[in-house]
């Protein structure tokens, strides 16, 4: 944990994007976790994918609950509008949000305790709803912020750090996501930026219910031995199922993996992902293929991750209400009010 | 038998319904008919929370006088529902009328002989006259209004163009209709003395009265006041609500060249996701609100406390109801008061309108929206199932086309691009109501992280405790304001200078306008104040100082109003006489009649005869 404040100047030679701003324009406050923490490395992540996609700050909206993880979203882009709201219960702002405003990119960072436990139900509403987010979950299998209890994401049979030992089943958000009918599910670790960044740079131009769950061990109360969401225990299970390159418009192609390798996805907006298979039947635009993958290397003990599954053509909450092109927030009184001449009608036909 | 109650213009009808068996619209269309020869009329529905099978009654008050309020007692029951035969017979009171169906011979010992019994064979008739078992049962509804109408004297044209309109463009369904409304009456004529003792006599009492649920009217007022996001979960008696926004915006608010819609609903998961959404919705610059009762405004507490800290406007309709979860969700009463006052945990106060008719519904529904954003704090309306589940007599809604909607102090890119100091929790004018800025406006001012409390004038983060405590008495000074814009409290002085005071709200106001004339002829005279918002207008607390006594009424067990009052305006409890009311039907003239009288002979003090000494 920092308490020195981070100079406002920069090198004037950091590189710019294509709107002119560097990296530290993504940034935000100075985090106040604890060091080492695998939220920072989310956060960082976060701010480099913002960075590389050219996403002007401010048309973002950072949405949170409680929770160490549900702090993070005031140490990234200083320049949007956040909100940490109520233990819990991010899905349901972030959707209203989204209602009023479809012009913006929603952004909820989340734990595991907040969308798993006491959030469970939103998180499960939301996705099935199809807002338009990203929706990630900053997964460390504990209570942080009240010292070390465990979370409904702990493995059965993992040990706390005082030596209890779980004996409830996890909840698998990945496999909830899926079912519920999410449009982009990956899996990624915290500790593993170059699949991490390019799946929050997808899953931000995704225009649907994208969602991420990010393991990233709590180096205070659970990175012990014994505990399933340690560093070294992720590193030594994480079986990953590809890696990913986002390449928009302006990129060049670069082709540097060999044919046969490679699956193209477009998005609707036109990005292009390259998936890199590491996994040679793997099909991630085959839903129920990933349920049954997902949970057939769990069987093995392994933790799978990467892209997990996508809809490249998905729909979301606005579609399905069918709302006006104009975000709603926009409509000035004549859109709004049908005026007195309207309301005689309405008297005349209640007499 | 003895001879029938004589009444014209002024009687109670109520009709005992199986639910499910089509009798609302039978039911609706006599209460109509009634309106349209210009006699005013007040109805209630009185059902289970069930969808099928269970009794249901529908009680009709025609006042020539105009009385609103539910009168209690019953002149004409219409019994045609064999479950709750005897309590309806016990209910009618002497020398009144039962008209039941006589198909089946009833032994002399199921009536009263104090009442008049008048028997239609309507089974027999429908059977005679249909052989689809839905329609026999449809419309032998309309046959017994057929009846009524030779009994009271309603004018069958009336009925006639009210199924026509019913029935607009479907011919099919508008003459059976026609038929089985002549065949009751041309029975009835036939067969029976009519009229009764009880009749209608045309009248031009109505006006240009609209006749109208009080939800219907909330939810026009919400998209006269710029809503555009509905986030609700089904609960009686505010579901009607959201359904009539829905149906409203479908009307009003359909974008012309696309079709596509200019307002989003969502049925939430739960009440928490419903104020969550309205929550995000407004903090993003959108009118947002929600309708529930009072188990919904139990689980939004907590969501309603960051919208206070973190001042953001949202709007609550309460259709307020009996009880807790599992008591009388179709039954009315007043007792959300204190928990929408006071919502949530910290400290907090609330901002809460009292509409006390459908026309208050729409203005107070509109209003609230500009209230929510002037202030930034959520509203509550409070209704109440009488209120909203009722169809009302009022006023018509009514619209200055030259109001705009208040979005209150949001502060523009233009302003924050010119240099404007922008802090989201700075007093800026010393009305306590800091600016705020929508998310997106500016690329690289006024973003601000929103959190509850935890943070300085420019919302930057801190735990220091002159931080927190300056933010709470600026939320103070918010209120203060408040206060001034809320709708003012109504008075109605007595027609004598009295020391005696009464104050009510919501849908008490038609009964106790009532008991007023009554306590009025009685010799007790009586100030009355209607309040129509919390906070306090300074209005009300002068209005108790004037007042050696004032008696308060409300609908529910705890006198919440009052203890509101107590401490709000630190008054003496001994000077303000709780009136209460709280077995789930409405308030009655009779009921504040008959308390206020017991209470004022108690409380006449024989002056002490050495009291002038001191």
């Amino acid at each position: 944990m920092s308490f020195l404040p981070k100079p406002k100047l920069h090198h004037p030679k950091l590189p710019v994007n294509a709107l002119g701003f560097t990296r530290r324009d993504y940034e935000g406050a100075i985090s106040t976790l604890c060091a080492g923490c695998g939220h920072d490395s989310i956060s960082a992540a976060i701010i480099q994918a913002c960075f590389e996609l050219d996403i002007e700050p401010h048309r973002v909206a950072k949405m949170s609950g409680i929770g160490c993880s549900s702090k993070t979203p005031d140490y990234f882009l200083g320049a949007s509008h956040g909100f940490n709201s109520v233990h819990g219960r991010m899905p349901s702002v972030l959707t209203g949000a989204n209602l009023a405003n479809r012009d913006l990119t929603y952004l909820g960072v989340s734990g595991d305790g907040d969308s798993a436990s006491i959030g469970f139900g939103q998180f499960a509403h939301s996705i099935r709803r199809a807002v338009n987010m990203t929706y990630i979950v900053e997964n460390n299998g504990v209570y942080g912020l009240t010292k070390g209890q465990f979370s409904a994401t702990s493995d059965k049979g993992s040990k706390a750090k005082k030596g209890a030992i779980n004996n409830d089943e996890p909840i698998d958000l990945v496999g909830i996501a899926l079912q519920l009918g999410a449009t982009f599910v990956a899996r990624s670790f915290s500790g593993d930026k170059t699949q991490l960044v390019p799946l929050i740079k997808a899953a931000l131009r995704h225009p649907g219910p994208a969602f991420i769950d990010c393991i990233s061990p709590c180096v205070a109360f659970n990175n012990h031995e014994g505990s399933t969401k340690s560093y070294d225990f992720v590193r030594e299970h994480n079986e990953a199922m590809n890696q990913l390159d986002v390449i928009l418009g302006r990129d060049p192609i670069s082709a540097e993996y060999a044919p046969g390798e490679v699956r193209e996805v477009t998005q609707h907006d036109g990005s292009v992902l390259r998936l890199r298979k590491l996994h040679e039947d793997y099909d991630p635009t085959d839903r129920v293929a990933a349920m049954h993958h997902l949970h057939e290397r769990k069987a093995a003990g392994e933790i799978v991750t990467g892209l997990l599954y996508i809809d490249p053509e998905p729909e979301d909450l606005h579609h399905h209400l069918d709302t006006v092109a104009m975000p709603l927030n926009r409509l000035d009184d004549a859109a709004l009010v049908p005026g007195s001449a309207a309301l005689d009608k309405v008297n005349a036909a209640l007499r | 038998m003895r001879s029938g109650v004589t009444a014209t213009n002024d009687f109670v009808v109520k009709f005992a319904n199986v639910n499910g068996s089509g009798s609302a619209s039978a039911n609706q269309l006599f209460a109509k008919s009634i309106l349209r020869m210009g006699i005013p009329i007040a109805s209630r529905n009185i059902f289970p929370s069930n969808i099928q099978g269970l009794p249901t009654w529908f009680e009709v008050r025609v006042s020539g006088e105009g009385h609103l309020g539910r009168r209690g007692g019953v002149d004409l029951m219409v019994a045609m529902n064999p479950q709750t035969w005897d309590r309806d017979i016990a209910e009618i009171d002497p020398g009144g009328y039962l008209l039941y169906d006589s198909t089946r011979p009833m032994p002399a010992s199921r009536f009263r002989s104090d009442i008049n019994v008048i028997g239609v064979p309507l089974t027999q008739i429908c059977n005679a006259n249909y052989t689809d078992a839905r329609q026999r049962q449809l419309l032998k509804n309309i046959m017994y209004v057929g009846a009524l109408s030779a009994l009271l004297n309603i004018e069958p044209p009336v009925v006639e163009q009210l199924l026509a309109e019913q029935y607009k463009g479907k011919e099919k369904l508008a003459k059976p209709n026609r038929d089985a409304f002549h065949m009751g009456r041309d029975w009835a004529l036939k067969n029976l003395d009519c009229p009764l003792g009880l009749t209608l006599e045309r009248s031009d009492a109505v006006g240009d009265r609209i006749y109208v649920e009080g939800n219907a009217a909330a939810a026009l007022g919400a998209v006269y006041g710029g809503a555009t996001v509905c986030a609700w979960y089904p609960i009686t008696p505010s579901t009607s609500l959201a359904e009539a926004f829905e149906r409203h915006c479908k009307r009003f608010r359909t974008e012309a060249e696309t079709g596509r819609k200019r307002y989003a609903i969502v049925q939430a998961e739960d009440e928490l996701a419903s104020i969550g959404i309205v929550i995000g919705a407004a903090w993003n610059g959108a009118r947002a609100f929600t309708a529930t009762s009072g188990p919904g405004i139990s689980l939004m507490q907590e969501f309603v406390g960051l919208a206070y800290f973190a001042e953001i406007p949202a709007v609550i309709f309460d259709v307020q109801r009996a009880g807790p979860s599992t008591g009388m969700p179709t039954r009315t009463q007043q007792s959300d008061v204190l928990s929408a006052a006071y919502a949530s945990h910290g400290d907090t106060k609330q901002v809460v309108l009292l509409p006390e008719d459908p026309r208050e519904c729409f203005d107070f529904g509109a209003s609230a929206f500009d209230l929510a954003d002037r202030l930034q704090t959520p509203v509550f309306v409070l209704l109440d199932l009488d209120i909203g589940m009722n169809d009302w007599l009022c006023e018509p809604f009514a619209w200055d086309d030259s109001r705009q909607l208040d979005r209150g102090k949001v502060m523009t890119a233009e302003e924050l691009e010119a240099g404007r100091t922008f802090g989201r929790y700075l007093d800026a004018d010393g009305d306590g109501i800091p600016f705020r800025t929508y998310p997106g406006t500016h690329p690289q001012k006024g973003a601000f992280f929103t959190r509850g409390t935890s943070r300085d004038r420019f919302a930057k983060y801190t735990e220091v405790g002159s931080a927190y405590a300056d933010n709470m008495e600026r939320l103070l000074r918010k209120f203060d304001t408040a206060k001034q814009i809320v709708p003012h409290p109504v008075e109605r002085p007595a027609a004598q200078p009295t020391r005696t005071g009464v104050i009510y709200y919501g849908s008490s106001s038609a009964a106790m306008k009532e008991a007023l004339g009554q306590l009025e002829a009685d010799g007790i005279h009586l100030d009355a104040m209607r309040i129509r918002a919390f906070p306090f207008h300074d209005d009300v607390l002068d209005f108790i100082a004037r007042h050696d006594r004032v008696f308060i009424v409300e609908q529910n067990r705890d006198a919440q109003l009052r203890t509101l009052i107590m401490t709000e305006g630190n008054v003496d409890a001994s000077r303000l006489i709780p009136i209460l009311h709280y077995d789930g039907t409405p308030i009655t003239a009779r009921f504040i009649r008959a308390a206020v009288a017991d209470r004022a002979s108690a409380l006449k003090v024989v002056p002490f005869a050495g009291a002038a000494a001191e």
